[in-house]
């Protein structure tokens, strides 16, 4: 409890008005929490670190918390991290996106990033429905689900943003929920000490706007579906293929190395000088 | 040490930012901008800095924004279909206060248009294309030298003001080759964004300073702060305050407003006794001295002022000019666009006539001097 208070008080801002504009019940309060902690465990001084958002419950992150803070534009926040981890390759700079705002506006932007292989850390906060908005459909919407733009029940796929990320490229990918927290500070632990372009996965609830209208009650019982329907990734290698069906996958999903974006520019960088000397 | 070199417009736009200290370029592929994409690309890495082809051109402005945070100077080059993606960022750019320059190399629209042609057709998308009531500051060569001399001006500007700033180019302009002079780099002056004083614990990134432009740390230089699209308090911080919302909006307008009599950057010719006098700018600027040159051959009292900036309008010269005409001709490749702005600034000093061309083809000296016989007395 102590270490908890130490932490909030490193790293919140004090200029900034509070409460949180964040719902009773929302996951997005509980991440933050572990996302200090990795940070406080990570070696980064608040100055090393770059924290950009995009637009979204998820997105008001970047307020409150004591970093170089950057809040973007709707899906484009890796656009503007990009820029900045180019001209600044020694600052840390860390993603946070809502469901919506990574995969559907900010798609392109997504794959586009991970293919680069950009050292961007990026969280995408899942909580199956644009929240800020009043409670639509997002891509990860499951089918079937009722929402204020579905209200007899989703006709679309959704996206696993899991495989998105590791098709498109990524070097590191995890997934979470926020009811397995210390799971989640681990991760974020991890995919901080990544070079290059890391995505972890957190499912979070959102229980006012998508709970509400989808059936669920409340925010304990949303947490109770994550504890229910996920499984890690070292439990699943000794259950069969039947009692793996429907279960969520979480843990560290991929992890391989690449060169870098900003590793191959640099060596680009080296050898056109080579060159200019040697004229 | 000066030198003269045969350069294209879009070429000349690359000595100019680099000249400018621009080290990060983020864009995507468009005609008749591809030149400009090119030359960084070529020179950058060169130079220690960052080229990366974006995946659009919202992308392209959003690096180049985040560039720029970090402390790069940075620009991006697009035409009007890139140009229109851009305007989200545009305005995020604006509110947020972040230096950056956009290149625009006009092409014929709308829409997809008639690629590549020229035209003047983003005089008002360049003004107010972005959403909201927000400040611009957009410039137009004529030459292949404005080309060069105005980028490393549209980076002064950008960086002195914390603002966006347009070049807005005829894609004749762009594509042209002319001789130019290039100066030597001591002659070449230039701006940098101010820099906090104070130590960060005292830092308030958004207090008005006295000069309505707040100084800007990079992020890595120790001063912690909040950067949003959000209209925000003295703090960076969102706020929805009436008594913060309306003298923040205000101060955005004032850093630009409070310098309108040194931005009045225009060129006259034989205007000493002119009563017809033309207002153009880009390529047109150039047809109509050639026009004024041979109308006064025949004897009519004609003159010409260029304008090199669009935005903001530079009310005082057109007036100036307006009292001392009868007739003002305002000719350019659109439907009317400048003319709007010569017509709201006239308020019935003088006569304006407008020539209009969107066969997105270049503006002659001839079709010039057609309507000048046609409207002089």
């Amino acid at each position: 409890m102590t270490e908890r208070r130490h932490i909030i008080y490193d790293y919140l801002r004090t200029t900034k008005r509070f409460p949180s504009l964040w719902c009773p019940g929302c996951g997005v309060g509980i991440f933050l929490g572990a996302l200090l902690r990795a940070i406080d465990k990570s070696g980064y001084t608040k100055d090393q670190i770059v924290l950009v958002s995009g637009i979204g419950c998820s997105g008001r992150i970047s307020t409150y918390v004591d970093f170089n803070t950057l809040h973007t534009t709707h899906g484009r926040a890796l656009t503007f991290a990009t820029g900045i981890k180019l001209t600044k390759p020694e600052l840390k700079v860390t993603v946070i996106m809502g469901d919506g705002d990574a995969v559907a506006i900010g798609g392109n932007h997504f794959i586009h990033a991970a293919r680069r292989n950009i050292g961007i850390t990026a969280i995408v906060i899942n909580n199956n429905v644009y929240g800020m908005t009043g409670g639509q459909l997002s891509p990860t919407t499951p089918l079937g689900m009722r929402t204020a733009t579905s209200p007899y029940g989703n006709l679309e796929n959704p996206f696993d943003i899991c495989k998105l990320a590791e098709g498109a490229g990524s070097v590191f990918v995890a997934r979470s929920t926020v009811y397995h927290v210390r799971l989640m500070e681990r991760l974020i632990s991890k995919a901080l000490k990544k070079k290059g372009f890391s995505v972890l996965e957190i499912l979070s609830q959102c229980p006012v706007q998508y709970g509400r209208r989808a059936g669920l009650n409340s925010a304990v019982e949303m947490m109770e579906w994550q504890r229910d329907n996920t499984v890690t990734e070292e439990k699943a290698q000794g259950l069969s293929e039947e009692e793996l069906r429907g279960k969520i996958r979480i843990g560290v999903l991929v992890d391989r190395k690449a060169p870098t974006y900003q590793e191959r520019l640099e060596s680009l960088r080296e050898s056109l000088k080579e060159q200019v000397g040697a004229l | 040490m000066r030198r003269a070199e045969l350069l294209q417009g879009n070429e000349a736009c690359v000595k100019g930012a680099l000249a400018a200290g621009c080290r990060f370029f983020a864009g995507y592929p468009i005609t008749p901008a591809s030149e400009i994409t090119h030359g960084m690309a070529y020179e950058l890495p060169r130079l220690g800095g960052v080229f990366i082809q974006m995946e659009d051109e919202i992308a392209s402005l959003g690096a180049v924004i985040g560039a720029s945070l970090a402390g790069a100077k940075a620009m991006t080059a697009t035409s009007g279909p890139g140009f229109s993606l851009m305007q989200e960022h545009i305005s995020f750019a604006s509110t947020a206060e972040v230096p950056c320059v956009v290149i625009n190399a006009m092409r014929g629209g709308p829409s997809t248009g008639v690629p590549t042609h020229p035209s003047q057709g983003d005089v008002m998308q360049s003004r107010w294309g972005a959403h909201g009531d927000h400040p611009i500051i957009v410039l137009a060569p004529s030459s292949v030298a404005e080309c060069l001399g105005l980028t490393i001006e549209a980076f002064n500007l950008s960086e002195k003001y914390r603002t966006p700033v347009i070049v807005l180019i005829d894609e004749m302009i762009a594509h042209m080759r002319e001789k130019v002079i290039l100066p030597s780099p001591d002659e070449i002056e230039l701006v940098e964004r101010p820099k906090p004083t104070e130590p960060p614990e005292w830092f308030v990134p958004y207090r008005d300073p006295g000069t309505a432009v707040p100084a800007m740390p990079a992020f890595g230089d120790g001063y912690r702060y909040h950067v949003t699209g959000l209209v925000h308090d003295e703090r960076g911080y969102p706020t929805t305050r009436a008594d913060e919302v309306e003298p923040f909006i205000k101060r955005l307008f004032q850093k630009i407003s409070q310098d309108f009599d040194k931005l009045q950057w225009g060129e006259t010719y034989y205007t000493e006794d002119s009563t017809l006098n033309i207002i153009a700018f880009g390529s047109v600027a150039r047809a109509a001295l050639r026009a004024v040159k041979e109308a006064r051959a025949k004897g009519m009292k004609v003159g010409l002022l260029k304008l090199l900036i669009l935005f903001p309008f530079m009310r005082r010269k057109v007036t100036q000019l307006m009292e001392s005409s009868t007739t003002i001709l305002v000719p350019e490749m659109n439907m009317g666009q400048i003319s709007r702005e010569v017509k709201r600034v006239n308020q019935g000093k003088c006569q304006v006539e407008t020539l209009n061309k969107v066969a997105h083809e270049p503006m002659t000296p001839q079709e010039i001097l057609d309507k000048i016989e046609e409207i002089y007395d």
